[in-house]
Order: C-alpha cells, then sequence, then structure tokens
C-alpha cells in the first residue's frame, strides 16, 4: 500500500481544478486559509475566496447569503470550530434554509490531538446527523477526499465534508466507483465485518490483513457517506459476517457505531457487534497516532478486538 | 405612493396583523405594530422586488433577521400579490406554512429567519455576492434593537464594513422594549450611532413612523461610497393602538375580544379621520 498526501492537500488541490473550471467556487475562511493548504488556491484565484477572519458564525451564515445567490461556496474551518461554534448557522442558515453550503471541517476529529478538546472534533457526526438536509462524508484516503469534493461541488446541496491532516495511504485504486449514500467493499470475507470511515479505514484494512493470517476472512467497509447510509450494503454485510466491529474517528455516540446498531436492529438483525471509537471519558491528548492506539484505533488494537469479539462468539 | 397614500395603506396593513394574529391566537404583535410601516415603504416604495421579478438574480433583497415580527411580513407580502391573502387564515395552524417565522416555504420569503443574529450575516453574502458579479441590487435587513445583544451581528457588521459593502443597508427596529423589560434594562445596546460609527458604518437616524423620512433615507442608496449603511428608525412598539404602544405585555400578547374590538375600532377610526382630511 502506497502513502499519499494529506486528505487537506489533496482536499486543496482538488479545490483549485475546480475553481479553474468554474468562477463560481468560491472558498471561505476563517483565518484557515493556511490550516486549510489555501494559500496556493487565494493566490491563483485571488477573486475565488472570502476571509471572514476569526468568526466562524458569521464564517457560515455568509457563506449561506453567497450560496443564495448562485455561488458554489465550500467554507473551510476546523471541524472543531465549525461544527460547535457555528452549529445554529449550519442548522438555520445552511439547512433549514436550503443553501447550497459545502461545509469543509478540516483537521476533524483528534488530527489537533495534542491541542487539547477545545481542538477535538469527536461530536460533529452526531449533531449534524441530527439535523435534516445535509449530506455527511467522511472520506478515508485521497481518492475518496477528491472524489468527495467533486461530488459536494456537483450536487449543490448542504454538506459536510470532514477530514485529518496526516498523510493517508491509498486504499482504492482510480476506476474505484464512489457515490453519495453507498459504501466500498475493500475486502470480502465472511467471518467478520469491519465497517469503518475517514481514516480509520485504513487500520480496519490492516487488522483484517493480520486477522487473514490467522485464517479469519473479513469484509471491510469505508464507509464515507453517513447520511445518506448505505443501510443495504451494511445488512448484507451482517447477514453474511459472524461478527461486526465499527471504527470511526469520533464519539461512540451518535456516530457511524450508533447509525450501525440502529441500522440493524430495525431491520431484526441481531450480531456480536463492537462499537471502536472515543468514549465517554476526558479524551487524552497527544499525537493523533497515540491517541488512537489509546483507544484501540490502530491495526493492533482492533486485532486484540477482533480477537476477543470471536472468542466470545464462540464461547456463546 | 405618497407619504399620505402609504400612511393609509399602513392603516389597513395593521387592521390585517391584529386580525390574523387574533385569528391565530399567535403572534408578536407588538413588534409587528413597530415595523410595519417600515416594510410599508421598502416594498412599496424603495425595493424592486415582486411577485414578477422574485426570482430574477437582479431583484432587490431583504432579510427579516427579526423573524418573529413574522405577521407585518405576511401582511405586505399578501399585499404585494405574493400570495393569496386568504392563505394567512392558516396562519401556526397544524402544517401551514405560514409559521411564525419566516420561512422560503412562503413565496417571497427570501430566508428562513427566527434565531436573532443571523440576517446581517446572511445579507453580506448576498451583498457580496453582488460585487463580485457586479450586480447593482441592493440588500436590506431589518434588526431589532434588542437583537443587536447577538454577537454574531458584530461578526457580521465587522465583515460587512471590510469589505465595503454599502450595497447593504441595515435598518434597527428600535422600540427600545424587548421580551422581558426595556432594552437597556435587559442589555444596554446603545449607543448605537456611534458603536456602528466605530464599526465602519455610515449611520442615519430617522422615525420609523416618518413616511417621507423612511422613503428619503431608505431610497438613498449608499449614504458614503465604500461603507455600509445603518439606518437607526425610532419606532414604538405596538403603534397605532392607543393601548398597546409601549407598552411590554405586547411582546406577544393576543388581545381578547374586548382588546380587538377596541384596537379595530381605533384604525376605523383613524381611517376615517383620514378620508376626512
Amino acid at each position: 500500500m502506497e502513502l499519499g498526501i494529506p486528505n487537506l492537500v489533496a482536499f486543496a488541490e482538488t479545490m483549485e481544478a475546480l475553481a479553474a473550471e468554474d468562477k463560481d467556487i468560491i472558498a471561505v475562511t476563517s483565518d484557515s486559509r493556511g490550516s486549510g493548504k489555501l494559500k496556493p488556491f487565494g493566490e491563483r484565484f485571488p477573486q475565488q475566496i472570502v476571509e471572514v477572519g476569526i468568526a466562524e458564525q458569521n464564517l457560515v451564515g455568509m457563506a449561506a447569503g453567497l450560496a443564495s445567490t448562485g455561488k458554489k461556496v465550500f467554507a473551510v474551518s476546523p471541524s472543531c470550530f465549525l461544527t460547535a461554534r457555528s452549529l445554529e448557522q449550519i442548522k438555520n442558515d445552511v439547512c433549514y434554509s436550503d443553501n447550497p453550503v459545502n461545509l469543509v471541517g478540516i483537521s476533524a476529529g483528534v488530527s489537533y490531538g495534542a491541542l487539547g478538546s477545545t481542538h477535538h472534533s469527536i461530536h460533529d457526526l452526531a449533531v449534524l446527523r441530527a439535523i435534516n438536509n445535509i449530506n455527511i462524508m467522511v472520506p478515508a484516503d485521497n481518492f475518496e477526499t477528491q472524489k468527495a469534493i467533486t461530488t459536494a461541488a456537483q450536487l449543490n446541496e448542504p454538506t459536510f465534508i470532514r477530514f485529518g491532516k496526516r498523510p493517508m495511504y491509498h486504499l482504492h485504486s482510480s476506476a474505484t466507483k464512489f457515490e453519495l449514500g453507498k459504501g466500498i467493499k475493500l475486502k470480502d470475507g465472511s467471518d467478520l465485518a469491519f465497517v469503518a470511515t475517514g481514516e480509520t479505514v485504513y487500520h480496519a484494512y490492516k487488522a483484517a490483513e493480520a486477522l487473514e493470517k490467522d485464517g479469519t476472512h473479513c469484509t471491510v467497509l469505508s464507509m464515507h457517506s453517513i447520511k445518506p447510509f448505505d443501510e443495504a450494503l451494511l445488512l448484507e454485510t451482517a447477514n453474511k459476517c459472524q461478527a461486526m466491529i465499527t471504527v470511526e474517528e469520533h464519539s461512540i455516540y451518535g456516530g457511524l457505531g450508533e447509525l450501525c446498531a440502529s441500522t440493524l436492529m430495525q431491520h431484526g438483525k441481531a450480531l456480536p457487534l463492537k462499537i471502536v471509537g472515543i468514549p465517554d471519558e476526558y479524551t487524552v491528548t497527544g499525537p493523533q497516532v497515540d491517541i488512537f492506539n489509546h483507544y484501540g484505533i490502530s491495526p493492533e488494537g482492533l486485532y486484540q478486538t477482533a480477537k476477543s469479539l470471536l472468542l466470545s462468539e464462540l464461547s456463546t | 405612493m405618497t407619504p399620505t397614500e402609504l400612511e393609509q395603506k399602513s392603516i389597513e396593513y395593521r387592521k390585517k396583523i391584529l386580525k390574523y394574529i387574533k385569528q391565530a391566537e399567535a403572534g408578536h404583535t407588538g413588534g409587528s405594530l413597530s415595523c410595519i410601516d417600515i416594510l410599508n415603504v421598502l416594498y412599496n416604495e424603495v425595493m424592486n422586488v415582486g411577485p414578477d421579478n422574485f426570482d430574477s438574480p437582479d431583484r432587490d433583497r431583504y432579510v427579516q433577521s427579526k423573524g418573529h415580527s413574522v405577521e407585518a411580513l405576511y401582511v405586505v407580502l399578501a399585499d404585494q400579490g405574493f400570495f393569496p391573502e386568504t392563505d394567512l387564515e392558516t396562519l401556526c395552524q397544524y402544517k401551514s406554512h405560514y409559521v411564525g417565522h419566516p420561512t422560503r416555504k412562503v413565496n417571497g420569503i427570501e430566508q428562513n429567519t427566527g434565531a436573532l443574529g443571523h440576517g446581517l450575516a446572511i445579507s453580506a453574502g448576498m451583498a457580496l455576492a453582488a460585487k463580485m458579479d457586479k450586480k447593482s441590487y441592493r440588500v436590506f435587513t431589518l434588526l431589532g434593537d434588542g437583537e443587536l445583544a447577538e454577537g454574531s451581528n458584530w461578526e457580521a457588521a465587522m465583515m460587512i464594513a471590510h469589505y465595503k459593502l454599502d450595497n447593504l443597508t441595515a435598518i434597527v427596529d428600535r422600540n427600545m422594549l424587548q421580551i422581558t423589560d426595556r432594552t437597556h434594562n435587559v442589555l444596554n445596546t446603545e449607543p448605537l450611532e456611534e458603536k456602528f460609527k466605530a464599526f465602519g458604518w455610515q449611520v442615519k437616524e430617522v422615525n420609523g413612523h416618518d413616511f417621507a423620512g423612511l422613503t428619503k433615507v431608505l431610497k438613498q442608496g449608499a449614504f458614503e461610497t465604500g461603507k455600509p449603511n445603518l439606518v437607526i428608525a425610532n419606532t414604538i412598539k405596538g403603534k397605532g393602538i392607543s393601548f398597546m404602544e409601549d407598552v411590554l405585555k405586547w411582546h406577544h400578547g393576543v388581545p381578547d375580544d374586548e382588546h380587538y374590538k377596541q384596537a379595530q375600532q381605533e384604525l376605523l377610526d383613524q381611517e376615517l379621520l383620514f378620508k376626512a382630511k
């Protein structure tokens, strides 16, 4: 597996490609041009970037006004601020008023791990899932990021996309089909399913490879589309596999794991399930990778979780 | 319309505001009566917007940030022909689009508002888009004086001045009352003129019930090239109904039968007096 670039950079490059073709593509930043890797974009397209200063409420409200006139707006800000400070603007000015703003949550999850919980966004999927009229995409690698951004630009609907800032391994070939509302199966096996989203997909994939060597065959799904959600793929996978582990860089409350549990239960499907994410506690701090390791969001951690889940499955 | 015709129109609007609030047994009576003269002037004299050009990208835009005074907006939009006035019979009823705050489900409404402190930022985006596209449309937004305690207004105010959005006019319906008490007792938002000037705006103060004055100041366009415009409209909450004027309880008070009868009688008297002139 080849190491790519940060999804953040893939995002910025995609934005440049889009802006070159369409003068209505506008990036709006809240002193986040550097953090969003949009300095080259700003230099190349000075007429297509708007700076509002450190003012996230105005970032989103103003973006909604721009979008109402037909501009294809990408409001770019750290996900921790974008989805908390300006949540009411997202709810009312973007979603309720149906202004097609693309909200780009950069350095999401625990990307800013060492900066403390002020800078973590492990609530964003939960709060936005509860708001009507917004698509939610969490790309796993450069390919998914590029597709998520181009899809959002084409859709012209309220959309939230979040990703981190570390270089990501390539999980897909350029021929992979990407569609909002459809998950992508990376690996097929009937013993255990890893259902993951965003930057955790790689870790699930590596855990699945390790389990494969022990004779445990895993399905790995990249659920880049949290809303709308690919229920059919989840159910098909649950019907085939003995157990399921969900993995996310998010609170275990209200994110992918609870979405899967709720979907399965409401379709009468029960199977051993473990939700791996950030538990409800004072979150540890440090580099993202250390936080991942601490909470078992790592190939080793997920391998162990799989072993104990399958063991408990055998013992019942 | 002449100021006299506008004044007569406002009496008609006030009758309707009270009628539909009474029918719905809900509404923001005081604020609707304080801002109705401003809306009257905007829609009948100033803005280039109507049912025929509402989908035009060149139309003027109005965002009612103080969304709770929606009854005033409904009555004016119906009069403009955006929808039949009979639609307002459903105000606040189950599944009616005519809810207690503006929504785009109603023809003629630009943006869904209701949570305070949102209209100015949305208007900023619209005005900035006009500058980007070299369009000449104007953007108007109506704010409450109590609403100015919301910090988001000041984020937007800074940005609007920074981008020199002189095509944007914010109007403050300064009726000096909010749901709890007099605005200066709840949280003093004054001095508004000095604050906005310090933020880089050009400010004009006007009697919010003086039709000639409102028309002049709102028609003017940019007060100074490169600066956004603030109109402080001094108004009386509950204006036009003697027992409602400047009385706190009518913020969202619905008149009982006796009060309703008296209010409509007062408006009828105003109309008769008007015709006798």
